[in-house]
């Protein structure tokens, strides 16, 4: 492969997309799957051979669209057609819109879904630009919307240092949790000493309440193998590994497919575009573990072992797989690697805020009209993600909180909706940005509830290796549970308190550090709802008898 | 102990049983070279030929990777993804992520567990039915999610569930049945 056979590939299936009169993508994710997608497809496609259009128009699986509420969604377009959006699929809808619309020319209103709704207008994407418009399963359709050129550039035009540069220069943060400058991460592995240096994608995605990875390896896998290559070449590693959660078999399926297309087309593997580069990608298969999302226990994961982490230092970019220097960033930081390469470091940069550059992806769920995915610059107010984009509250309820950073993170509450949405401004909230999981709470919500449900979550998760986190969980979410049952004294919450900013203080990895972080925030902003679960009384500083 | 020791010659010892789902767990230590660091990936072959992982099938996967029983045992424990129990016939896992909780995805499970009598973790006396919480499946956006064997069922309401179950048990059709996540 070189870079004009990848522009003929390129320009063929454009051509071969244009001869067709339009095209009807469908949702092929997992969320519209669930909600029937394949029958619409297989009605769609029936239709379409009894209407004699099977020529003319293409029936294409896609990946997600985003608004997954109102599955299975489906959209027309065609080199002269105006885009149609519609949701609610049904097989008969499907039917009908096959002959209303693709054959009598008039969109089928009762299902049309409004294209300059804000769900949509106000997103940005970047990291999504094909998600719902290519066919994760061919990557002729990635390479026609450019894919793997800016890899065909970086190797031809650019040296490593200079694409660690545009990395840096681009602004890009991690996007799986911590917010580490990506380029000076790859730049530390680019210079550490080492024969055998390694690239993984952490597609582990542990935040219950978070989908982002999982949309994006189901929905563009070409895009994530792409980043990972360039990455490989910025650092000098020849071998990657994308290790995606067990509860993703489509993930998985749609990445082997990717590996193999790729591998057949030479922009993976030996010799990539005749250049002595060579890059392989090996999957493997996470078994169910939250803390193996952490760097250093996902690489023993990776190695076979019991996924318990270790202290850093040393730093995977030190020493990681095998003791030899190791990369590993978030499968979304992955995903914006292309774009920064293609289209200018300035470019990404003047998206976003001064310190949190770029776009990012949310999975907007719970009490929320619209829950599905989105990806918005950053720097967008929280009011305008959900009231807007998410389109307000429904059942005529009120905003109460909207929960960031999974079990690492905390409840914002509604006098700080128009806090921009970056990096340090979630922090400063006593919550953080996470990896995306975005979950808005109505006043039905109790939060010391919310907080038991993540200290379970921590408590299950917690590894047990390290004492603070494997005990201290067990602690507090035995007192949530006592303040829950109305027997908890206000010493009890004292003591709770302490327990909190012990864990944070020792706990060895990142989710013992963090564990109390939604206890933390509650009581930061919901205070008085701990204290009108105390025992009767005890609110009041009357005295209780486990208190002495 | 090394574990990134150099490919290892093949054993000539297959398992005694004949078993032809040990041929599985052999294709999957071929391919990997029987290296010690692809234990991970031989306990997923196995858990997906016998459903869960016996003794047999862990003294195996050490045999053939010359790690130490403790060691095997420390992994296959470690992971909720690997049984060490075999499950029931039909499985149904509900979804306790956070969007799913907020969702109420607990009421499905409390009444599951009352109309079945068993609770997460547990098998039905006749083996027919295992019940099970998941962390996040994630298909946050159509919460409260159910697994009901592979297949994925959105916006569930509490006697819907209950209904598929029975229904899967019967060997019916559910109610529009729902695609498996495969
Ligand atoms: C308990 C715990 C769980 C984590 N889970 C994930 C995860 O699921 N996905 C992820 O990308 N990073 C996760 N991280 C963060 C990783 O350790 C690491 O910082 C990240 O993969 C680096 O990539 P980035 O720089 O691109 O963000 C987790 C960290 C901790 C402490």
């Amino acid at each position: 492969m070189n870079r004009i056979e990848l522009q003929a590939i390129a320009d063929k299936e454009i051509e071969r997309q244009q001869e067709l009169k339009c095209r009807v993508l469908c949702c092929a994710s997992t969320a519209c799957l669930s909600s029937g997608g394949q029958e619409v497809r297989k009605a769609l496609q029936d239709e379409l051979k009894a209407a004699g259009l099977t020529k003319d128009v293409q029936v294409v699986a896609t990946g997600c669209k985003g608004l997954c509420s109102r599955g299975p969604v489906v959209e027309v377009t065609g080199p002269a057609q105006e885009r149609v959006l519609y949701a609610n699929v049904t097989a008969e809808a499907a039917q009908q819109i096959v002959r209303q619309h693709l054959v009598g020319g008039q969109p089928v209103n009762d299902y049309r879904l409004d294209a300059d709704s804000p769900f949509f207008t106000k997103q940005v994407r970047v990291v999504l630009s094909n998600s719902g418009i290519v066919d994760p399963e061919r990557i002729e359709d990635y390479i026609a919307r450019q894919g793997y050129a800016a890899l065909g550039h970086a190797l031809r035009e650019m040296t490593p240092e200079e694409v660690c540069l545009a990395i840096r220069r681009s602004g890009l943060r991690g996007r799986g949790g911590a917010g580490y400058a990506t380029g000076l991460k790859w730049d530390l592995v680019r210079k550490a000493d080492g024969r055998d240096k390694y690239v993984i994608a952490n597609g582990d995605e542990g935040d219950p309440g978070a989908y982002m990875d999982r949309t994006l390896m189901e929905s563009d896998p070409h895009r994530v193998l792409e980043g990972m290559a360039l990455a490989g070449y910025a650092v000098g590693a020849e071998q990657g590994f994308l290790y995606v959660r067990g509860e993703y078999p489509l993930a998985v399926k749609r990445l082997e497919r990717a590996i193999k297309a790729a591998e057949r087309q030479g922009v993976l593997g030996s010799r990539i575009f005749d250049s002595n580069f060579n890059f392989r990608v090996d999957i493997r298969i996470g078994a169910g573990a939250f803390v193996c999302g952490e760097e250093t226990a996902l690489m023993s994961s990776i190695m076979g072992r019991r996924g318990e982490p270790r202290p850093r230092p040393p730093y995977p970019a030190q020493s990681g797989l095998w003791n030899s220097p190791t990369l590993i960033n978030n499968v979304e930081t992955f995903g914006n690697i292309a774009p920064i390469i293609l289209n200018g470091p300035e470019w990404y940069a003047a998206m976003g805020t001064e310190k949190s550059k770029g776009t990012k992806i949310f999975a907007l769920t719970g009490n929320v009209n619209n829950t599905g995915l989105i990806e918005v610059p950053m720097g967008i107010t929280l009011r305008e993600i959900v009231f807007e984009i998410g389109g307000g509250i429904p059942d005529g309820r009120t905003f109460k909180a909207a929960q960031t950073g999974g079990p690492s993170g905390g409840c914002i509450p509604a006098e700080y909706l128009d806090t921009p949405v970056d990096y340090e401004s979630l922090t400063a909230l006593g919550s953080m940005m996470g990896s995306g999981g975005l979950i808005v709470m109505d006043d039905q919500t109790s939060m010391v509830d919310v907080a038991k449900f993540y200290m379970e979550f921590c408590m299950d998760e917690s590894c047990g290796k390290c004492v603070p986190c494997r005990v201290g969980t067990a602690q507090m979410h035995r007192l949530l549970s006592r303040l829950i049952a109305g027997e908890a004294s206000a010493a009890d919450l004292a003591t709770l308190e302490e327990l909190c900013r012990m864990v944070k203080a020792l706990s060895l990895c990142g989710l013992g550090q963090s564990a109390p972080n939604p206890i933390l925030s509650t009581l930061k902003y919901f205070r008085a709802e701990y204290e009108a679960r105390l025992k009767s009384g005890a609110a009041h500083g009357a005295p209780s008898q486990e208190a002495a | 102990m090394s574990v990134n020791a150099p490919p290892r010659p093949k054993p000539e010892t297959e398992h005694p049983s004949g078993d032809p789902r040990f041929k599985l767990i052999d294709r999957t230590l071929k391919r990997l070279q029987h290296r010690q660091d692809s234990l991970i990936e031989v306990l997923h072959t196995a858990q997906e030929a016998f459903g869960y992982l016996d003794d047999d099938v862990l003294i195996y996967a050490a045999q053939q990777l010359k790690l130490p029983l403790s060691w095997v045992y420390g992994v296959a424990t470690f992971y909720h993804f690997f049984s060490l129990k075999p499950g029931g016939e039909h499985t149904c896992i509900v979804c306790l992520g956070t969007a799913c909780y907020v969702k109420k995805s607990g009421e499905i499970l409390a009444a599951l567990e009352k109309e079945f009598g068993i609770k997460p973790g547990q098998t039905t006396a006749d083996k027919k039915l295992s019940l099970a919480q998941a962390r996040c499946v994630g298909s946050c956006g159509l919460a409260p999610v159910v697994v009901i064997d592979g297949g994925v069922h959105g916006r569930e309401m509490a006697n819907e569930t209950v209904a598929r179950v029975r229904a899967a048990l019967a060997h019916v059709a559910a109610p529009a049945a729902g695609e498996p996540a495969a």
